[in-house]
């Protein structure tokens, strides 16, 4: 039998209802008559309180520019082309006594325009040499656009804020990976 | 009574004050309690916490923002009239309140038509809203305009044939004989509570309410001011102090229409077991009355916060052929039983 027309009005009315009694008097017993909504509602306020970042939150990029090769993978797969590099070759000294110096590539130059990105993360995926890491950090607004542009110095300095990697699952057979400290 | 003689301009002069805390009192008490606290609650989030303990001072905040607001006229609009257009709708508003009664002798002024004044006057407001939406200059503002009108027109049926029934009932026009009538009834012989319209006239109740919810331009019937369609429909182009006053004429008509409401179905000023000609109801009846505005206005903002738009075409539809037709036959079933009884 199709329920008369109305009832769903009538259920609404009571939804927002009991929603507003839930978040005035949360509390229980007698506590219940005195109203406080601060503890009932789900939202945070913001600036006073913050909420834990959620599991592999996506807030800022960090560098660990010692791993980085300047292979430019990252910067050719960025979709915004918001990863500037540059870098140089040089020599390094030989691994054994009396080897050929070894040639090494040195970043000069590692940007992100954080005004340009759009935090798809294929940077980070596409990193053969775990240089690049999400940090869920996500207070660096600014006043002037051009500060977005955060320089290699500035995006190492994240790499502090990075997360250890979640544990995988049981029975998983994939190498446990580590974050570089 | 009043044993002081006051000179004419004295009187005007109190009566001005008086209207205005009348109007700006619960404006003010329905936008704090419930457009920003009870909604918030109703979404479960808190509102606005920052100015004050708990976000009381918001509306302060909120007006002395607008204030401080250029006044802008956009260049093809046609000034004048779109300078007017925002007093004319606050400006109605006051005059509904002219004619509520606060107690035996609190009343502003004691028309012998009270009721057929106050919804005359209430409705003014569509001029207006079709003069705002038409001197604007902007296409978004017209067809809000347009809206307006439409829908405004549609719900005044409704709105005064649910009336019709109570002024039968009460046998009078007058908004103070019609709360005495309401106080002195008796059901069946009970008369421990008066006989608030509400219960007699229970279809016109209704019926008043949704009309009310469509006057006011509140969701579900807030097509003139569709957000997702109009931007703001008729209110658009106006910034600053206008847009104040607009928002102040919406929702001091949501406490106007609801006073209304009140005094025709909810006993207005009067309370069970108290007496309705002593003097001390000079001041506890604004008291009563502004209980029962926040009482009607929070069904108001409680519709308004549950449910979703009508369509345009739903909605002219439910007027015309639902509402109509229903007050009709209350005032038919009105007429039969106050001549059978």
């Amino acid at each position: 039998m199709p329920q008369p027309k109305g009832i769903g009005l009538v259920k609404g009315l009571g939804v927002t209802l009991k929603e507003m009694g839930r978040t005035m008097f949360p509390r229980q017993g007698v506590m219940k008559l005195v109203p406080s909504p601060t503890q009932g509602a789900v939202t945070v306020q913001y600036p006073h309180e913050k909420e834990a970042p959620a599991p592999r939150a996506r807030g800022v990029i960090a560098l660990k520019e010692e791993n980085c090769t300047v292979c430019m993978l990252c910067a050719r797969s960025c979709p915004d082309w918001c990863i500037y590099i540059e870098g140089h070759k040089e020599k390094a000294p030989p691994r054994r006594a009396g080897g050929k110096p070894r040639t090494v590539s040195a970043l000069d130059r590692f940007d992100i325009d954080y005004a340009l990105c759009m935090y798809c993360g294929i940077c980070v995926e596409v990193c053969p040499f775990d240089a690049l890491f999400w940090s869920p950090e996500y207070e660096y607004s600014e006043l002037r656009i051009a500060d977005l542009l955060h320089d290699k110095e500035r995006l190492g300095e994240w790499m502090e804020t990075v997360p250890d990697f979640e544990p995988y699952e049981a029975g998983s057979e994939a190498k446990p990976r580590k974050v570089p400290r | 009574m009043l044993s002081v003689e006051l000179a004419y301009w004295q009187q005007t002069l109190l009566r001005t004050v008086g209207v205005l805390a009348a109007v700006l009192l619960p404006a003010g008490a329905l936008v704090q309690l419930f457009l920003f606290k009870a909604v918030s609650f109703m979404q479960s989030r808190l509102g606005p916490m920052e100015a004050g303990p708990h976000g009381s001072l918001q509306l302060f905040a909120e007006v002395g923002k607008w204030i401080q607001k250029e006044d802008i006229v956009p260049d093809r609009a046609d000034a004048r009239l779109f300078k007017l257009a925002p007093y004319l709708v606050v400006g109605t508003v006051l005059l509904v309140y002219l004619a509520i009664p606060f107690g035996p002798d609190a009343v502003f002024a004691d028309l012998e038509g009270g009721i057929f004044y106050a919804l005359a006057a209430s409705s003014v407001s569509v001029i207006g809203v079709l003069i705002a939406g038409w001197a604007s200059a902007n296409k978004y503002s017209l067809l809000g305009g347009l809206r307006a009108a439409g829908q405004l027109i549609a719900y005044e049926l409704p709105l005064v044939l649910a009336v019709m029934g109570v002024v039968i009932q009460a046998g009078t026009l007058n908004l103070q004989r019609i709360v005495t009538a309401q106080a002195d009834g008796s059901i069946f012989g009970f008369g421990a509570i008066g006989l608030p319209f509400a219960i007699t006239q229970i279809v016109g109740f209704v019926v008043f309410l949704i009309a009310m919810q469509a006057e006011l331009t509140q969701t579900p019937f807030d097509m003139p001011v569709a957000e997702s369609e109009l931007v703001t429909g008729f209110m658009t182009e106006y910034s600053g102090m206008r847009f104040l006053l607009f928002f102040i004429g919406e929702f001091a008509a949501v406490g106007a229409l609801s006073a209304v409401a009140a005094t025709l179905f909810l006993g207005g000023w009067y309370f069970p077991g108290l007496d309705h000609d002593a003097n001390y109801m000079n001041v506890l009846g604004p008291i009563i009355l502004l209980a029962k505005i926040l009482l009607l206005s929070f069904v108001v903002f409680w519709v308004r916060f549950t449910y979703p738009r009508f369509r345009e075409d739903q909605l002219q539809k439910f007027a015309w052929t639902v509402l109509i037709p229903i007050s009709l036959l209350n005032i038919v079933g009105t007429m039969i039983l106050k001549v059978a009884f």
